[in-house]
């Protein structure tokens, strides 16, 4: 990997990473992660 | 034996383990400063628990004040949505900033692991090729437990499948999240089943696996480790090596906790970005930093030169 393709991939996470979380954001995802977090998790604690 | 194992080790590892072990701690504490869970035997409720933290630390630990990102990512795949941009756009900003640094320096779990590895018991050495075809198996777990069994099981489009990495294999849930919850809680105690029993098993095996191979869980297992290294080779985080001052000694080698051939894997996707190979390097061939694009990237990686 030369350096001009890590740059285009540093700045392709970075941008793609903002643009990732507000398409989630948008899609209600964050209800979702909410509503499982505040909740104990059954399953991760093996119940 | 493995030679990572020493009694005596360099004075500058020593301060270098100190100080890393110091900011692990601080890291854990941070993501689960809710101590008042711990004795009450409650779990977090507030509005921070819909932000991600970048490593893996479960959100039914009774401090947690984030989500899990693998649960979460499970979680939203096992709802209508299917699949977690929120969680894939976090991991991805964190993933090409940091890199694997975050499984070296923040993972409570990961600290879990160094210091299980300090226990003064013979260590194994896994043979180099089976310890490669292995890493391959963190990958499977990422692809069939957390991103396709959650869907897979979901029984209709609006159904919830389960979280089969939370569910069966997690070890950090039912260490961080089951054992605190289930001393406190005499509901949960008799709740405990098969399941239970089952997940104990499998932090029993992970804590002795972590006694005799140094990051066991990391090299193997770990979903998020297997995200994080594919971004580990351009995450603005790196180590690099100067070639002309490496005198070939190998003391990197032996210190290695991820127990990479260093001179060749230093850029690459396992390196957890620990430095203890930078501490051990008699010749200071080893560095390590921040390489924004106008500063000094040549220099960051020296076979692109």
């Amino acid at each position: 990997m030369n350096t001009k393709q890590k740059r285009a991939l540093r700045i392709g996470g970075i941008c793609l990473g903002g643009i990732c979380i507000c398409i989630g954001i948008l899609r209600g995802e964050c209800g979702v992660i909410l509503q499982k977090a505040v909740k104990i998790c059954l399953e991760c604690i093996g119940i | 034996m493995s030679r990572m194992h020493r009694n005596i080790k360099p004075p500058a590892l020593r301060r270098h383990n100190r100080f890393r072990l110091l900011f692990q701690l601080l890291a854990a504490a941070f993501f689960n400063g809710y101590v008042q869970g711990f004795f009450k035997g409650r779990i977090f409720t507030g509005k921070t628990k819909l932000i991600c933290v970048p490593v893996l630390n479960c959100y039914a630990c009774p401090g947690a004040l984030g989500a899990c990102p693998v649960g979460a990512m499970q979680a939203v795949a096992g709802s209508r949505h299917r699949f977690s941009f929120f969680v894939l756009g976090t991991l991805m900003l964190f993933g090409t900033v940091c890199g694997r640094l975050l499984c070296g320096f923040l993972c409570p779990f990961g600290m879990i692991q160094d210091l299980l590895y300090r226990i003064p018991l013979p260590k194994l050495h896994v043979p180099r090729r089976a310890d490669q075809l292995l890493r391959y198996l963190k990958y499977a777990v990422l692809l069939i437990f957390v991103l396709l069994m959650p869907v897979l099981t979901a029984d209709g489009p609006l159904s919830a499948g389960d979280p089969w990495f939370c569910k069966y294999i997690c070890p950090a849930g039912t260490l961080e999240g089951g054992i605190p919850l289930l001393l406190k809680n005499e509901s949960l105690r008799q709740a405990a089943g098969f399941l239970f029993s089952w997940k104990c098993a499998v932090l029993l095996a992970v804590i002795i696996g972590a006694v005799f191979v140094s990051r066991m869980f990391c090299r193997y297992l770990c979903p998020l480790g297997a995200i994080y290294a594919l971004f580990n080779r351009f995450a603005l985080y790196q180590m690099h090596l100067d070639r002309e001052r490496c005198t070939g000694c190998g003391k990197c080698d032996a210190v290695c906790p991820m127990a990479l051939d260093v001179r060749q894997e230093i850029t690459g996707g396992e390196c957890i970005r620990c430095g203890a190979c930078k501490a051990v390097c008699p010749a200071k061939a080893i560095g390590s930093g921040m390489h924004l694009p106008d500063t000094g990237e040549n220099h960051a990686d020296p076979e692109n030169t």
